[in-house]
């Protein structure tokens, strides 16, 4: 139907025809496949994450999650997700109107360029920002003149987290911005709206939910990412160590009952995050359906 | 508001939509925007609107040139082809929209709002329906509240882009009926587009007739129909039939006889001529007329329309013949257009 707006938001379901259905042996196995596979390698390690952390019972594991340099570790990754979060809030919103909704020379290549975190490995994006910000580095005699300090410190914790999430926030709205067009805008601006009011009453109401899911996972991934944070820590402890590096730390100093507390809060940051996908998943299928693809 | 286009020419990319388009609408008209699709007919609109800006010309609404304000300034109040309603907004806030976006003084409180919205809602026969969302609407519904949004901002142009294209012919002729009933009420000066020619001749006061990106005729429904003044119009606008003949001394011949018409002024030479199908006299014996063998018959209403070979099997035109004429297939029917224009051999 060419009217958008009568468009059904429901997901297709196809009917299974007799031709399509495997028999019941057939099915049978796919399921035991697949459920044997998902639980090998999703449930059982979950399982062992929280079995491990209780291990030593209740007490222990609060008295490790109370550590000073846990609960420091679990400020800089609030801290750190609430810096990068609303950072790429900004730059995905920027970058997904600009591609959606203009027409411009480099545009294939910006949104070549946003995947790129999607790619390449974080450990490099981290060892990037060593050549340029280290003290060796292409800007580190500079920033050291100036007394900045980037490296094994918050900001550069920051700036690798940005890096490795920043194709989630533009990914989900590019796609969605794309298939609704400039019609509701262009009505909004003929009514009389200035371009903020368009962006505030139309435009962003239009991409809520796609945006909101993607500022759930760009989360996920900002209190999650090990690689790149790794690189330009330094592994300070309660300084510059995040809850994935400390979970490492704590781990290799066979610190179990630590480690594994540590891990199960970010174990738990997960299974928040799947659930509340899903929940969005189930109210909003359609306005997201096009965004899926990771 | 008068609105004055004058030498407007568009291009997107350097490929040329409009080419040096000139127009004047008076105050209070209803004017009909009518062409194929690629005829620049949508293009003249948003051009009016504001939401393009001409690579040449000027656009005047009265006496200012409005061709250099945003669309924001212009005032003007646009039915989009898909509507356009914002889906996260009530009825009664789609209509408020306009009202609410404005600042400082101009901005009536929300109450005010509120009832504006309704009494809109009136005019469009939707009263009650403030708290549905666009969703909860039939396409003719949509439609209402669109136009009922754009007018809410009391605009000095209202502009329709394809304003029934989207609805099922039982709801568009009740709209057509509606909107004209609208107009005559309100006396917004209104400008729509459409490619439906009997939307455009039923419901304008004038129509304005486009072919790739140029405006071929401008008149009434009447002159429109009756003296078209282009292959283009002859052939889009109704039905009509055309044949390839020659001028000499003023006679016209087909062929290698003549048919019976003079053209006294037309130069000799190569030319075409047009003729509607249903305006034709039917004549008995043949000398000077156009003749043929009925190659097929179609019953089309309360007539029928039979397609003529005309000189063996080289050319074919369409007449319509009164339902109980002889005319059987192969049969010889003599004929002579009553009213016929020709044009130059393309």
């Amino acid at each position: 139907m060419a009217d958008p707006e009568i468009k059904s938001y429901e997901p297709h379901h196809e009917s299974q025809s007799a031709a399509v259905t495997e028999s019941r042996p057939v099915r049978a196995v796919l399921m035991a496949v697949a459920f044997a596979f998902l639980g090998v390698f999703l449930v059982l390690p979950l399982i062992v994450v929280f079995n491990e952390a209780l291990a030593k019972g209740v007490g222990a594991y609060t008295e490790a999650l109370a550590s000073p340099d846990t609960r420091s570790a679990i400020r800089l990754t609030l801290l750190v997700a609430a810096i990068s979060v609303p950072l790429n809030i900004v730059f995905g919103i920027s970058a997904a109107w600009a591609i959606a909704k203009f027409e411009f020379k480099g545009k294939a290549f910006l949104t070549t360029l946003i995947d790129l975190p999607f790619s390449v490995s974080p450990v490099i994006s981290g060892l990037v920002y060593v050549l340029l910000f280290g003290a060796q580095g292409l800007l580190g005699a500079w920033l050291k003149a100036h007394g900045i300090v980037i490296l094994f410190a918050v900001p550069g914790i920051v700036l690798a987290t940005v890096f490795v999430t920043f194709p989630f926030v533009a990914r989900e709205l590019i796609p969605l911005m794309q298939e609704q067009g400039n019609g509701d805008e262009e009505a909004a601006l003929s009514l009389g709206a200035n371009g903020w009011q368009t962006f505030w009453y139309v435009t962003l109401p239009n991409v809520k939910w796609g945006l909101l899911y993607g500022v759930l996972l760009c989360n996920a991934r900002a209190m999650g990412e090990f690689g790149a944070v790794s690189v330009v820590s330094g592994h300070i402890r309660g300084l510059t160590n995040t809850m994935p590096l400390h979970v490492e730390i704590l781990y290799n100093e066979y610190n179990a009952v630590g480690a594994f507390a540590v891990a199960s809060l970010l174990a738990g940051l997960a299974l928040v995050t799947l659930v509340l996908k899903t929940l969005l998943e189930m109210r909003y299928g359609a306005e997201i359906a096009a965004t899926r693809g990771h | 508001m008068e609105v004055r286009v004058a030498n407007v020419r568009k291009e997107f990319d350097r490929f040329p939509a409009l080419h040096d388009v000139s127009l004047d609408i008076k105050s209070g008209e209803l004017i009909a925007l009518l062409g194929p699709s690629g005829s620049g007919k949508t293009t003249l609109l948003r051009l009016i609107a504001g939401l393009e800006r001409p690579t040449k010309g000027a656009i005047f609404f009265g006496d200012e040139d409005a061709s250099q304000k945003s669309i924001q300034e212009r005032n003007v109040g646009f039915v989009f082809q898909h509507y356009a309603l914002f889906r996260h907004m009530t009825v009664a806030d789609n209509i408020g929209f306009g009202l609410k976006v404005r600042h400082g003084p101009s901005r009536p409180p929300a109450q005010e709002i509120r009832r504006r919205a309704s009494e809109l809602l009136d005019l469009v026969q939707l009263s009650g329906l403030e708290k549905r969302y666009p969703a909860q609407l039939s396409g003719g519904q949509r439609q209402r509240v669109a136009l009922a949004r754009a007018m809410a901002i009391e605009p000095k142009v209202l502009l329709l882009d394809e304003p029934f294209g989207a609805l099922d012919a039982q709801v568009r002729r009740e709209l057509r009926r509606w909107l004209r009933d609208i107009h005559d009420a309100t006396g917004h000066t209104t400008v729509f587009v459409t490619h439906d020619q009997e939307e455009a001749l039923e419901l304008a006061d004038r129509v304005v007739v486009m072919s790739q990106g140029r405006i071929e005729q401008v008149g009434t429904a009447d002159e429109i129909y009756d003296t078209p003044n282009s292959p283009f119009v002859y052939g889009f606008i109704g039905e009509s039939s055309s044949l390839p003949v020659k001028v000499e001394n003023g006679d016209i011949w087909l062929a290698d006889r003549p048919i019976g018409l003079s053209a006294p002024h037309a130069a000799s030479g190569e030319a075409m001529l047009y003729f509607r199908p249903h305006d034709v006299e039917l004549l008995d014996g043949c000398s000077g007329c156009i003749a043929g063998t009925v190659a097929a018959s179609r019953r089309v209403a309360d007539t029928r329309r039979v397609e003529l070979e005309i000189g063996g099997e080289r050319q074919r035109v369409e007449i319509e013949l009164p339902v109980d004429h002889p005319a059987a297939q192969k049969s010889r029917v003599a004929f002579r257009p009553r009213r016929w224009k020709l044009f130059p051999a393309a």
